[in-house]
């Protein structure tokens, strides 16, 4: 909403407020003024001028020499470039020295051997948007209606001495939609009265009721239509002064009868329209539902299907207009209207919104229809034009108004208590401070002992609560003044939960093993969405997307790690360690919420580790990623219940991926992305991960408790055994622990070997394991004895022999 | 006798002195004070010398070895720091070349911030709340006084999945649930991080999903003052003790009184390019739990009063460090995201 401090001025003294403080209190009280626009502070040395003399260029088609009266002794010499300039007119000169917007600066110049001292402006070069001008002059300079002298000061004639204050409303405040409805806020700001135009238009002895009847169909989205018809207008341009406050609100000036709904729309905030009367020729309006594909062309000429949802203004017969959005092209006013029926009507917010979305035409109006006006002002908006038309088109206002339906919903009363408004404020305010400020908010107010009672007028629809009231008052008493005070009551503890603090300490992890933590999008693609899936089911899909790669949900985080990856390496950083943990969404059905697992995932490519001077240099690998994946378990105390699995799932290497498993349960993947896609998603050799980490931290983590270091030294016993290659590790790691026993405190592999030494189909895998007594030196003997035992386990569970 | 000593002495010492290594050295211990060595030779025949003579003579005999003792040892002592230093020479290394790298990975700069947040209000006593992303109709909008049709709910702002589910715009879902998990009894004081999604064209100021972080208190006697001062402890911890806050009246629908919470702004009020020459930062919206939303929540509005806020990582990350496209936090480039790892 755009504010002109000019005419603002008509309904509320704000003369010793500049627009900038003006501006600041405004915003203070609730309604945030954007901005301040002074065009004139960009301009100087523009004067109105009378073109005295044209004649063409000697020496150039499109220019134009002129004499100008400039107020001066003698006139000055201009060139102008403009098609519609002419001798007769008042213009505005841009003086010698003159400053126009932009800092551009008007010098002494000679045109094709031609003086010119000067430039005659067009309103955009005055710094009014063109999309404002009026059409006349929207392509060439501006002529003044003739009230205007020579020399005078044209920005002061065009109001561009104005400021305009930009107000970004809250859905709440469409009160504020309206120059009085900003004034009754500036009123309440500043403590003072507001001035309401008293319109009483001259009437003629004709009834309007004789010339047009009104019958609603539909009273539920039309409660009440006033109509009144002026005869006898004279469509021309609107006054100088008019046209001006309305581009200064941005609105484009028209023709006097146009323009003079626009004003009370700007003025009243209710929505007016102008219909020419001859076009009625059935003397009767019809306000109904259209019928489904009934067909309909507005006034900017678009053909339009209607449905059985949409409120239509008829002349009995088709429609004329749809209600509160736009009239039709067959009963608009054009320079040949002689007679107007004026609309006022309250239009069901929700009816016009309907239509205003189904047609995608947003306007001035059906903004306000949609958020209510205010019931009690139709009639008077209605009587405002009727006046403005008489005084401005020489209209003849037939007698009386024409009304169909009743709309005067009772002024709302709201209560609260003194008590109230102070403790939930944290104020103490007195009953005397309380009316004070709703006083100033022009609302009537009753107080009996500690409750006060307010009766909210009509134009306040947002106000319907004690809350309200609450806000009405800590706003324009001033949240500076509320003090700083912290709750009372009991202390809590505040704490992260168990599950939070273990996702931060697998954070923590992470980075100190050189992950960075990524952060990418939940939305993808159709394809995307399963790619690398844990667990595949139909993605959840969005119903109405913004573009293909953002229309459903993820079922697992490595797609965009693996494309966030490939952004990296495409950019010279070869070598890209990312994680990310985040939510998969997993279809639970129709209308069900879906599953949401928190999920742990992330991508390693190029080196390990690297370390240049030093020749150093170490591929990533499927051990590097899994040493890894063994540290979160080692952190979260998980380290015994995890176990991998050779696996082939989709997308991976078929030789190098296992699942990962939580006693036994698969918890996640981890393996090299399959040869085959690397071309395809852009990064060379890549290791992934994807774990189930709200599986991982639901697990209940073991308290810690220590255990006496051994007093006792231990044996060592290293062994390297022939078994056949298809034979895993892990299967020997588990026969030597079993028969290992009590004593056996630690095994781990030292050493693999497959290959020209070795029996075909054979390898060599070597373990060394700690034997160790808590509670004595262990003998050789002793330990000897469950060593055979091992080696015999093997031979017998294995088929593993020692290696000569 | 003497003479002999005195010759065993200098011929000793002279040769501890051309010992070339510790070898050598050695070899000359062993030759002249060694068990068959000369000077245990010569305390042997000391028996044949007379009663007077002999302790004489084993004083003596005691001054030529410890005179012998002590050039070896003082040679041996000069040798090994010789050999020391060769070795120091032969092992010394530019200390300016790189050391071996620790891969350091670090957080996101949006996990900085939620966690800075996070720790922050733990600190007052909040609890941190979850809650789902794909939301039912009911708690992104209807429990927080947004009834269907509400203007403030458009469709165009929200990602549907179907008419009762959707992307949610905002954490206080979250809030919804924790109320109705308390079933009508206070205190309740949690803050609610999360991912939320909005129905925007990614570009420079806007994305489709961004993420906020939202308080909620609720309480027998909680006011707007509370909010207030919690607010002030809020941005002075976050942006400094030398910061303050303003609100402005605002709107929304679950909250009311509603306001927007300014931040002063770092120049101090003078006015800079990222406060636009007003001294003040927009960072937060904030209000007073609206009474539908604590009733639909199951606690008696007359009862129970309390206040919420919110904020987006994102915007106070671009503050905070000065970051200038929001498309940043989800290109995940390395070298931006590398600038975060270290702890300020």
């Amino acid at each position: 909403m755009f504010v002109s401090y000019k005419w603002l001025s008509q309904y509320v003294d704000i003369a010793d407020q500049t627009p900038e403080e003006l501006a600041e209190k405004i915003t203070r009280a609730g309604i945030e003024v954007e901005g301040v626009e002074m065009p004139a502070s960009e301009m100087k040395g523009i004067v109105v001028g009378y073109v005295q003399s044209r004649e063409q260029h000697p020496n150039a088609d499109k220019l134009s020499k002129c004499l100008v009266d400039v107020g001066e002794a003698e006139p000055v010499q201009i060139i102008c470039g403009a098609k519609n300039v002419d001798a007769g007119q008042f213009v505005a000169v841009a003086r010698t020295g003159a400053v126009l917007p932009g800092n551009f600066k008007i010098k002494r110049a000679k045109l094709r051997g031609e003086e010119s001292n000067g430039m005659i402006c067009s309103l955009s070069e005055l710094g009014i948007e063109s999309r404002l001008n009026p059409k006349e002059y929207a392509e060439g300079i501006f002529n003044f209606p003739n009230d205007v002298t020579p020399g005078e000061d044209a920005l002061a004639a065009l109001n561009r001495d104005d400021a305009i204050l930009e107000l970004s409303l809250t859905p709440n405040r469409s009160d504020a939609l309206s120059m009085i409805g900003v004034a009754y806020e500036v009123a309440a700001i500043l403590g003072r009265d507001v001035k309401l135009p008293e319109p009483k238009p001259a009437e003629a002895a004709e009834q309007a009721s004789d010339a047009i009847r009104i019958h609603i169909d539909a009273p539920e989205d039309n409660p009440l239509y006033i109509a009144r018809v002026v005869k006898n207008v004279k469509i021309g341009p609107s006054p100088l002064w008019m046209q001006t406050l309305l581009m200064n609100a941005g609105v484009r000036p028209h023709n006097n009868v146009v323009d003079i709904t626009n004003y009370v729309l700007m003025e009243y905030g209710q929505p007016l329209h102008a219909f020419d009367l001859h076009r009625i020729e059935t003397g009767e309006i019809v306000v109904r539902r259209a019928a489904e594909g009934e067909k309909f062309t507005t006034l900017d000429d678009a053909e339009r299907t209607l449905s059985a949802d949409q409120l239509v203004i008829t002349n009995g017969q088709e429609p004329i207009a749809l209600a509160g959005v736009m009239g039709g092209a067959n009963s608009e006013v054009t320079d040949q209207t002689v007679n107007v029926l004026i609309e006022s009507a309250y239009f069901n917010g929700q009816t016009v919104r309907t239509a205003s979305k189904a047609h995608g035409l947003r306007s001035e109006a059906s903004a306000r229809f949609e958020k209510g006006v205010d019931p009690s002002r139709v009639q008077a908006a209605c009587d405002r034009a009727a006046e403005l038309m008489s005084e401005l088109a020489e209209g003849t206002v037939l007698s009386g108004s024409v009304v169909a339906g009743e709309y005067a919903p009772e002024p709302k009363e709201v209560s609260v208590t003194l008590d109230r408004l102070n403790t939930r404020l944290g104020t103490s305010l007195t009953m005397e401070n309380v009316e004070d400020i709703f006083s100033r908010l022009k609302f009537k107010t009753a107080t009996n002992g500690d409750t006060i009672t307010v009766t909210v007028p009509t134009r306040r629809g947002d106000i319907t609560i004690p809350e309200d009231l609450t806000e009405e008052v800590a706003r324009l008493y001033g949240y500076d003044h509320i003090p700083l005070t912290l709750p009372e009551g009991e202390a809590l503890p505040g704490a992260l939960s168990p599950y939070q603090l273990g996702r931060r300490i697998v954070r923590r992890y992470l980075e100190g093993a050189g992950f960075t933590q990524a952060v990418t999008y939940s939305l993808t693609s159709q394809k995307r969405a399963t790619q690398f899936a844990l667990e595949v089911r139909e993605p959840v899909a969005l119903a109405m997307p913004m573009s293909e790669e953002r229309a459903y949900l993820r079922e697992s985080l490595l797609p965009h790690l693996i494309e966030a990856a490939a952004y990296n390496n495409a950019r010279q950083m070869g070598s890209v360690a990312l994680y990310e943990t985040g939510s998969v969404y997993l279809n639970e059905g129709d209308n069900v919420q879906p599953k949401e697992e928190e999920r742990l995932a992330g991508i390693v490519t190029g080196l390990w580790q690297e370390h240049l001077w030093q020749g150093e240099k170490k591929a990533v690998d499927f051990f590097a990623v899994k040493g890894v994946i063994e540290g979160i378990a080692a952190r979260l105390g998980l380290t015994d219940r995890l176990s991998f699995q050779k696996a082939a799932p989709e997308g991976f290497h078929p030789g190098r991926t296992a699942f990962v498993l939580l006693d036994g349960q698969p918890v996640g993947v981890i393996g090299q992305i399959h040869p085959s896609l690397t071309k395809e998603v852009d990064v060379k050799e890549a290791y992934l991960f994807e774990l189930k980490l709200d599986v991982l931290l639901s697990v209940e983590r073991p308290a810690l408790s220590y255990t006496p270091i051994p007093r006792f030294p231990s044996i060592s016993r290293d062994i390297a055994l022939v078994v056949d290659s298809a034979v895993e590790a892990a299967s020997l790691e588990s026969i030597i622990k079993e028969a290992g026993g009590a004593l056996l405190t630690n095994v781990h592999v030292f050493d693999v070997y497959e290959g020209e030494r070795m029996e075909a189909g054979k390898k060599s895998v070597a373990f060394a394991l700690t034997y160790m007594n808590p509670e004595k030196t262990l003998t050789d003997e002793e330990v000897t004895a469950v060593h055979e035992k091992v080696l015999a386990a093997l031979k017998d569970k294995a088929n593993a022999d020692l290696r000569a | 006798m003497e003479e002999q000593l005195k010759g065993l002495q200098e011929e000793a010492i002279l040769k501890a002195a051309a010992a070339q290594d510790l070898k050598e050295l050695n070899d000359v211990r062993v030759a002249y004070l060694g068990k068959k060595g000369p000077v245990t030779e010569v305390l042997k025949g000391m028996g044949k010398l007379s009663a007077e003579e002999r302790p004489k003579m084993g004083a003596l005999v005691n001054v030529v070895r410890e005179a012998i003792t002590k050039a070896i040892e003082s040679k041996q002592a000069s040798l090994e720091s010789e050999a020391i230093q060769k070795q120091l020479a032969e092992e010394s290394i530019d200390v300016t070349l790189p050391g071996r790298p620790v891969k350091l990975g670090g957080h996101h700069p949006l996990t900085r911030v939620t966690e800075e947040i996070e720790d922050l209000f733990i600190g007052m006593g909040y609890k941190v709340a979850e809650g789902p992303e794909v939301e039912q109709d009911y708690y992104n909008f209807e429990a927080l006084n947004l009834p269907k049709g509400h203007p403030a709910r458009d469709m165009q702002d929200t990602f549907y999945i179907t008419p009762e589910l959707l992307m949610r715009t905002h954490t206080s879902p979250v809030q919804v649930r924790t109320m109705l998990e308390h079933a009508g009894k206070g205190p309740v004081k949690i803050i609610c991080p999360g991912k939320v999604y909005r129905r925007d064209s990614d570009d420079a100021t806007h994305s489709h999903q961004f993420n906020q972080i939202e308080g909620l208190v609720v309480g027998e006697n909680i006011r707007m003052s509370d909010l207030k001062g919690t607010l002030d402890a809020f941005a002075k911890k976050m942006f400094g003790e030398d910061r303050e806050i303003r609100l402005r009246p605002s709107f929304f629908p679950f909250t009311e009184p509603s306001v927007e919470v300014d931040v002063s702004c770092m120049c101090g009020g003078k006015g800079c390019s990222i406060c636009k020459g007003t001294g003040w930062i927009e960072v937060l919206g904030a209000g007073m739990v609206h009474p539908n939303v604590l009733e639909m929540a199951g606690f008696d509005s007359n009862v129970y009063s309390g206040f919420a806020f919110g904020m987006g990582q994102e915007r106070i990350a671009m503050l905070k460090y000065g970051i200038d496209d929001i498309r940043h936090f989800y290109t995940n480039d390395l070298r931006f995201l590398k600038q975060f790892s270290v702890h300020e």
